[in-house]
């Protein structure tokens, strides 16, 4: 017995994490699946009714705007942040004074919470007390900066603070990407009377293709999660102008007692990760093997 | 030390260090603004404007952000928040942390038939959307009695957190020589006294990058919070959001900046006093170590 104990310890410290993990991990995604081919409202009953609430989800207007309002984030997200994190590290990499000061100053904003970023940047972008008033006492009279309330503006104030908050992380991971690229490569090139954009443009950024990817896959699980920068910057608002599909989740799920509707949007939301996540795996562990 | 010469070369390094310094105003910007308007008055806010100094500081924000503020419908400021938060996060950075340790001694050097594929499916615990569990969580929690407790937060961050623990522990530990467990099973040492004397003094830097990393992601965490707690045991970024959407009387700005100060400062402080450790627990998941 004790000997049975002792050869199998390894798969007993295991096993908790294990049952848990098969239980609320995956038994709930299975759950969440069911629960959104059912017609539960407040409470989840279990008549199904097949593939109704994601057709009832794909009608609704708001979920358009949702999805929609994910593409442009995504997009300016992760394009802004990567030009501007490559940007920076490669500033950084020229043998700067005070490096690692300036490092601190990037990054300091990722160990801060959504919630704090986004009460900063309401407060910043406050149209009349905000940048719009800081303009106007600096001499630009009649400059107007209102996006935080306008319909069509409202998402692209997330990306400026989400930019904000993440770009140093980007920043950071180029850095240590760059750090890596063997020296002598560059002198070569160097010798070779390469100019620094076409060293950097040829050799470096070439070498750089697996911190773009690791890089893009971290945005977009940012993007696709974020859900408590919208509900503190703009609380999804004006009116539902700028909702993201976390925060269409949470309202239906929570607020308006719908929660078939809300599991299926959360399926949802569990397939665009997948559909970014398994290529993105696939191709590492393709390159584990190569190794 | 030479003169200044107006060479290609230099006209290079000052438009470089012109963009990192531009930068590290923007960066260091909203920090400015937060704390300034956090001492100045309501008048002083409105009267100037983001960036002005404040003429006549004072702490009345920053007093009633953490004693007075109303979060909704009591008006007890931050400070009862803040120490739910606490209470939620030390038990829970350090169950997640000593679970991830142990789960990824096995995953790196115990390995058995299938671990390699309980690894994965773990993994993939660190990239589900939460939206996808919250539902059923929340039911869970309810049956257990824990619905809208602080202890109920407390299990529902061990367990989603555990997926990070052990990614992080489970990538350390790959990088100790198997050699040596090998070595110490000769002289006849088992599974925790290999773990206790080999692993857990080689672990101090893992430990202090997993540490942070729960603490912040749990000190910082709202959706869980906003989804599981109730009156009275919610976190601090809920109480802030709360604090932030109550107008009763007039909003008042220098409050709200007090008050996202407060819950901002200890993962703030952590970063400064540790900051290397942080970056490394954000790209430890990133980078291939």
């Amino acid at each position: 017995m004790l000997n049975f104990l002792e050869k199998n310890l390894p798969k007993i410290v295991l096993a908790p994490t294990t049952i848990v993990m098969v239980i609320c991990m995956y038994g709930f995604i299975v759950w969440t699946g069911l629960l959104s081919l059912t017609k539960s409202r407040m409470m989840p009953q279990w008549d199904f009714v097949g593939l109704d609430q994601y057709r009832r989800l794909f009608a609704n207007p708001r979920w358009d705007v949702a999805v929609d309002n994910l593409f442009i984030f995504l997009i300016l997200f992760i394009v802004i942040a990567l030009v501007l994190g490559l940007l920076l590290a490669i500033f950084l990499d020229q043998k700067i004074r005070a490096e690692g000061a300036i490092r601190t100053i990037y990054l300091y904003p990722m160990a801060i919470s959504f919630i704090v970023t986004g009460t900063a940047w309401k407060w910043i972008l406050n149209p009349g007390l905000g940048i719009e008033k800081l303009m106007n006492d600096w001499g630009f009279v009649g400059f107007e900066f209102r996006w935080l309330v306008e319909q069509d503006m409202a998402i692209y104030t997330i990306v400026i603070a989400a930019v904000w908050q993440s770009s140093g992380f980007v920043m950071a991971l180029f850095l240590a990407g760059l750090r890596g690229v063997d020296e002598n490569l560059t002198k070569a090139a160097k010798i070779d009377g390469a100019s620094t954009f076409r060293l950097y443009w040829h050799i470096v950024l070439p070498l750089m293709r697996p911190v773009f990817f690791s890089a893009i896959v971290i945005l977009t699980h940012i993007a696709i999660k974020s859900f408590d920068l919208v509900q503190a910057l703009t609380g999804g608002g004006p009116g539902y102008a700028s909702d993201l599909p976390a925060n269409f989740m949470y309202t239906f799920t929570f607020n308006r007692a719908q929660i078939g509707l809300g599991a299926s949007s959360a399926m949802i939301m569990l397939f665009g990760v997948l559909a970014i996540l398994i290529p993105y795996l696939y191709s590492e562990l393709r390159e584990k093997n190569h190794d | 030390m030479t003169s200044f010469k107006f060479t290609k070369y230099n006209i290079g390094r000052a438009f470089i260090y012109l963009i990192l310094l531009f930068f590290a105003f923007i960066y260091l910007a909203p920090l400015y603004v937060m704390f300034t308007t956090s001492l100045k008055d309501i008048e002083e806010i409105r009267s100037g404007n983001l960036m002005a100094l404040p003429i006549d500081p004072t702490f009345y924000a920053w007093k009633k952000a953490w004693s007075s503020a109303c979060t909704g419908s009591d008006c007890n400021g931050l400070a009862p928040y803040f120490w739910n938060s606490v209470r939620i996060v030390f038990p829970a950075v350090i169950i997640s942390t000593i679970v991830g340790a142990f789960n990824g001694y096995v995953l790196a050097k115990w390995k058995f038939k299938g671990s390699e594929f309980l690894f994965g499916a773990l993994l993939f615990g660190c990239f589900i959307p939460f939206q996808v569990i919250l539902l059923p969580m929340a039911k869970l929690l309810g049956m257990l009695g824990l619905a809208n407790t602080v202890t109920g937060l407390v299990l529902v961050h061990v367990i989603y957190g555990v997926a990070f623990t052990t990614l992080f522990f489970r990538n350390y530990y790959v990088g100790i020589p198997t050699e040596l467990v090998r070595a110490a099973k000769l002289d006849g040492a088992g599974f925790f006294a290999i773990f206790r004397h080999i692993f857990i003094p080689l672990s101090a830097p893992i430990f202090v990058v997993t540490i942070i990393w729960q603490f912040t992601q749990i000190w910082n965490d709202f959706l869980f919070g906003v989804v599981y707690s109730g009156s009275g045991t919610q976190p601090i970024t809920v109480a802030l959001n709360n604090l932030v959407n109550t107008s009763v009387g007039g909003k008042e700005y220098n409050v709200d900046m007090a008050a996202a100060i407060i819950a901002a400062l200890p993962t703030l402080a952590v970063y400064v006093i540790a900051g290397k450790y942080f970056v490394r627990g954000l790209t430890a998941g990133a980078v291939k170590g």
